[in-house]
């Protein structure tokens, strides 16, 4: 009763007259309105701002801080990309270099990129829901928005949806790149760049159609078993085969292996008694350049261009090591691996030398039977099933057309159509990550193989596959960056057998074509001197004593040896300079006093390279004591004018020299013609 | 009342077990011995970039007064600013060491990697290790430095490659000589870099690389130097209102 009475009073008060009445409604309509304006201070987004407020108010700054500062919401709108984003709503201090200070997000400022912040937006690079409004929504991933934002750790996939090019400051993703085309990864999988560019694979997996000459069945067997466990760098990944498998697979490469044209090599060679010999062999040929040997120490000293030759006494047979070192394509017409042109001596030191590099434990415990026809057509339906010509060239089988799934869109894809493993986070990149690191986590049937990646080479492989995003391929084409296009050239005639030959591709680049471990060659006609390459050619000397991987001697005839200088001083000259406009003869001795004093103190050249052996100690550059036989005058002129005109890329500072500076110093190089044995005298 | 002072009561035991679970959580492993002290073996200032994990493993030991290894002792890994240590916690091997591996978070600066563990009177004992994050800026840096500048700047020669430190009449700095370097202005700096050391009095052997890096490059390099000085560089030139 009590209650009631005050409710009756209360609403007599409220509503007794229509004075009170007018009153009551428009306080009620007061505070209606003020919903929205409160709605909005209390929103996340205003709290961030009023902090950012209040933490530049102490700052010496303050005041062009404080003008700076837009507050509300911002949003950035470019149409072009597909972006919209309000992320500078809370991160309003992203253009203040002097707030570098401050550690507390959001009111970091951007750290220095090459792109301006408005004309790309922030979720180009780093993902997230742009128009989200809460930190929520706009950083993790919602059911009606999948991709949160990226990673700080692979933040370089966000520079590859443009560059396909190999930028010097994103290592991680050149190195996943690097990885996709070398362990075969594109073999399997479509992956093609925003510009419609397929990625071909830079590995070229042996042909088997041969295999039974080269090797043993139970070789091949502990090969499928575990690849690893002969070659700790095989890029060929475990496929978990079981034994059974392993036997089948092994009987049916043996027996689809036929024989091959040995031509009329097929002499075998004498293996010398000591084999120890053949290890100034192995020295000499440089084969370390391309091949590594696993050491004492279980270090791994060599090249990765060729397979590792540890243990390879127990793979290959001696009759097949001896026709390959004699001319290796006969075997392998697409093999990086030079014809070096050895004498019957030299043969049979190398090869024995080889094949003493044997592991007995290798293939202890592996005893096959005789296969069954069975086994074979299994191990033909298993080499089906798995794969296995997609790299490798097989007799009978065909390489399979898009093999594995296609990964052109694979940093865009939607998790709802992901299955995940247990214990596997549900973002895309861990989905990537875990599915390299063990892809029979996701089910046993599954075909991709196991590779043994490092955690840093798994995060490259993860940041190179999420660079691979739908929104790249509605990019306007004026922002793609292309990679450097595959070149095809390929020099004329005889010069070209003998190029092919020695594989000078498979370390030397001309016109875009070809290997980056030795120098450019594609201006080397205007670069040297006939006399000096044709010797350099019959005997490399070392030109640059610090470095483990060195030009070999390919044993070329005189002939051989004429016939590509003639080609090389004919045909890769530069358009840059005359190779006449200098004349040597015309130097003076005073000239070359100059020189020497600019080499020695203006310069100081000696810092990175040696001309007098008993007092010169520079280790970066080349040798310098026979320049003067081995250079042109006119092109140490230029080169010195401007190191990077002629050979791109090189580390040599361009001094802007001026052009009395860099003739003096080419009359005082061109002076240094002794041989070393001279100079330390 | 009587029913609000029950719910209350109810409401602080549900908090209070609540939290006795999160510091039981963070206890770890239980220690089977207790060390004096605790020391770093290696993996220290290592440089990387945001977000990615160390090279190395960070590999602290725990010593006891004597300085003699203490197998069985609990160590726990508190790392801020959203890097992680994997595992947090756990106990020293028989050589008295734990290893552990290092994710940077996402900010381009220093992380400090705080090692704990316990004496036998349950005072915590302290060891902070520190590591490099670096920024794309900084990261460009490293690579140009690694081409360029490593050659001579860095003493240490890898098998590949042999220094070029030894052989120069004026000793190049070391980048991460922060006592030297941390007193040259970053206008400085790039002008070495730019017009060689004669142009500032100082040695010619080392080369003028303004035409053949560009500004960007350059102000990479230099941020590069800044990021891995020790000790650290600190930001000059703020200025602070004293009220």
């Amino acid at each position: 009763m009590d209650l009631k009475r005050k409710i009756a009073a209360a609403w007599a008060f409220l509503f007794g007259d229509s004075g009170h009445a007018f009153g009551t409604l428009s306080v009620v309509l007061v505070l209606c309105l003020a919903v929205v304006p409160a709605k909005d201070h209390f929103r996340e987004w205003s709290q961030y701002q009023t902090r950012y407020l209040r933490l530049i108010r102490l700052r010496g700054d303050a005041a062009s801080l404080q003008r700076r500062f837009q507050p509300g919401m911002q949003q950035n709108w470019l149409p072009e990309l597909g972006v919209v984003d309000r992320c500078t709503t809370c991160h309003v201090a992203m253009k203040e270099a002097t707030l570098a200070d401050v550690s507390t997000q959001p009111f970091r400022p951007h750290p220095p990129i090459p792109h301006s912040l408005t004309e790309f937006g922030c979720v180009m690079c780093h993902r997230g829901q742009g128009p989200a409004t809460t930190v929520e929504e706009a950083h993790s991933s919602t059911k009606a928005w999948e991709q949160p934002v990226l990673p700080a750790r692979y933040f370089e996939a966000s520079c590859g949806q443009c560059h396909q090019n190999s930028l010097t400051g994103t290592p991680q993703l050149n190195l996943g790149r690097k990885l996709l085309a070398r362990y075969g990864c594109v073999s399997c999988h479509a992956l093609k760049t925003p510009g419609g560019v397929r990625m071909t694979s830079t590995n070229e997996p042996p042909p088997l159609t041969h295999v039974a000459e080269k090797t043993t069945r139970e070789w091949i067997y502990a090969w499928l078993k575990n690849p690893q466990a002969y070659s700790v760098a095989a890029t060929m990944p475990d496929f978990k085969l079981g034994d059974t498998d392993a036997r089948d697979i092994s009987a049916f490469l043996i027996d689809q292996s036929t024989a091959y044209k040995t031509a009329d090599a097929a002499k075998s060679v004498a293996t010398p008694v000591d084999p120890s010999e053949g290890a100034s062999v192995y020295g000499e040929s440089f084969c370390a350049s391309c091949h590594a040997v696993q050491n004492a120490a279980g270090l791994m000293v060599g090249g990765d261009i060729g397979p590792e030759l540890t243990r390879i006494g127990s793979k290959v047979k001696p009759d097949w090591m001896a026709l390959w070192l004699r001319d290796p394509k006969l075997y392998a017409p697409h093999t990086a691996m030079p014809r070096y042109r050895f004498n019957e001596k030299q043969l049979g030191l190398l090869a024995g030398f080889l094949q003493a590099k044997a592991d007995s434990e290798l293939l202890a415990n592996v005893h096959l039977d005789a296969a069954t026809k069975e086994q074979i057509a299994h191990g033909k339906a298993l080499v089906n099933e798995r794969g296995c010509a997609s790299c490798h060239e097989l007799n009978g089988i065909r390489k399979p057309d898009n093999f594995a799934p296609d990964l052109s869109a694979a940093g865009s894809r939607s998790l709802a159509k992901i299955v995940f493993a247990a214990g596997v986070a549900r973002t895309l990149p861990d989905y990537l990550a875990a599915k390299i690191r063990q892809p029979h986590a996701f089910g046993k049937e599954l075909k991709m193989p196991q590779y043994s990646f490092t955690p840093a080479q798994i995060d490259a492989l993860v940041t190179a596959l999420l660079a691979q995003t739908e929104n790249a391929q509605t990019l306007p084409a004026t922002l793609r960056v292309a990679g450097q296009p595959a070149s095809s050239y390929q020099p004329a005639g005889k010069a070209w057998k003998l190029m092919e030959d020695m594989q000078c591709f498979s370390c030397h680049a001309i016109n875009g074509r070809g290997g980056d471990m030795a120098p450019d060659l594609t201006w080397e006609g205007s670069a040297v001197e006939r006399a000096w390459l044709l010797s350099f050619l019959k005997n490399p000397n070392t030109l640059r004593p610090a470095l483990i991987r060195r030009m070999p001697r390919f044993n070329l005839t005189d002939a051989e040896a004429q016939t590509l200088t003639d080609y090389i001083l004919a045909v890769y000259q530069t358009p840059a300079f005359d190779a006449d406009s200098l004349d040597a003869a015309k130097f003076t001795a005073e000239g070359r006093e100059r020189g020497r004093q600019l080499y020695y103190s203006k310069y100081a050249c000696q810092s990175c390279h040696i001309i007098d052996p008993q007092n010169d100690k520079g280790y970066v550059g080349p040798t310098l004591t026979q320049i003067g036989a081995k250079l042109t005058a006119a092109w140490t002129f230029h080169y010195l004018k401007n190191p990077q005109l002629l050979r791109p890329g090189n580390i040599e500072p361009n001094q802007h020299m001026s052009d009395d500076d860099a003739r003096a110093l080419t009359a005082f190089l061109m002076a240094q013609k002794k041989s070393p044995e001279v100079a330390k005298r | 009342m009587i029913r609000w002072r029950l719910m209350a009561a109810f409401l602080t035991l549900v908090l209070a077990t609540n939290c006795a679970r999160k510091s039981e959580g963070s206890k770890g492993p239980e220690a089977k011995a207790f060390g004096a002290a605790l020391v770093e073996v290696s993996g220290g200032k290592q440089i990387a970039a945001i977000g990615t994990a160390l090279d190395q493993p960070l590999v602290v030991q725990v010593n006891d007064a004597q300085g003699a290894a203490v197998a069985g002792a609990a160590v726990s890994f508190h790392a801020g600013g959203g890097s992680t240590v994997t595992p947090a916690e756990g106990l020293t091997g028989s050589d008295g060491q734990l290893t552990v591996s290092v994710a940077l978070g996402g900010v381009a600066g220093r992380y400090q990697v705080i090692a704990t563990t316990r004496d036998k009177a349950g005072k915590a004992i302290e060891l902070r290790s520190e590591e490099i994050a670096l920024g794309y800026q900084q990261n460009l840096g490293r690579q140009l430095n690694d081409r360029y500048c490593s050659r001579c700047h860095d003493p240490e020669s890898t098998a590949e490659r042999v220094s070029n430190h030894d052989n120069l009449n004026a000793k190049p700095h070391a980048f991460t000589d922060g006592d030297f370097l941390n007193k040259i202005s970053e206008a400085d700096l790039s002008s070495i870099i730019t017009h060689g050391g004669a142009a500032l009095n100082k040695s010619a052997e080392m080369p003028p690389y303004g035409g053949t890096l560009n500004k960007a490059d350059i102000e990479a390099l230099v941020a590069y130097i800044r990021a891995v000085a020790d000790p650290p560089n600190r930001l000059k030139g703020l200025v602070y209102a004293k009220n």
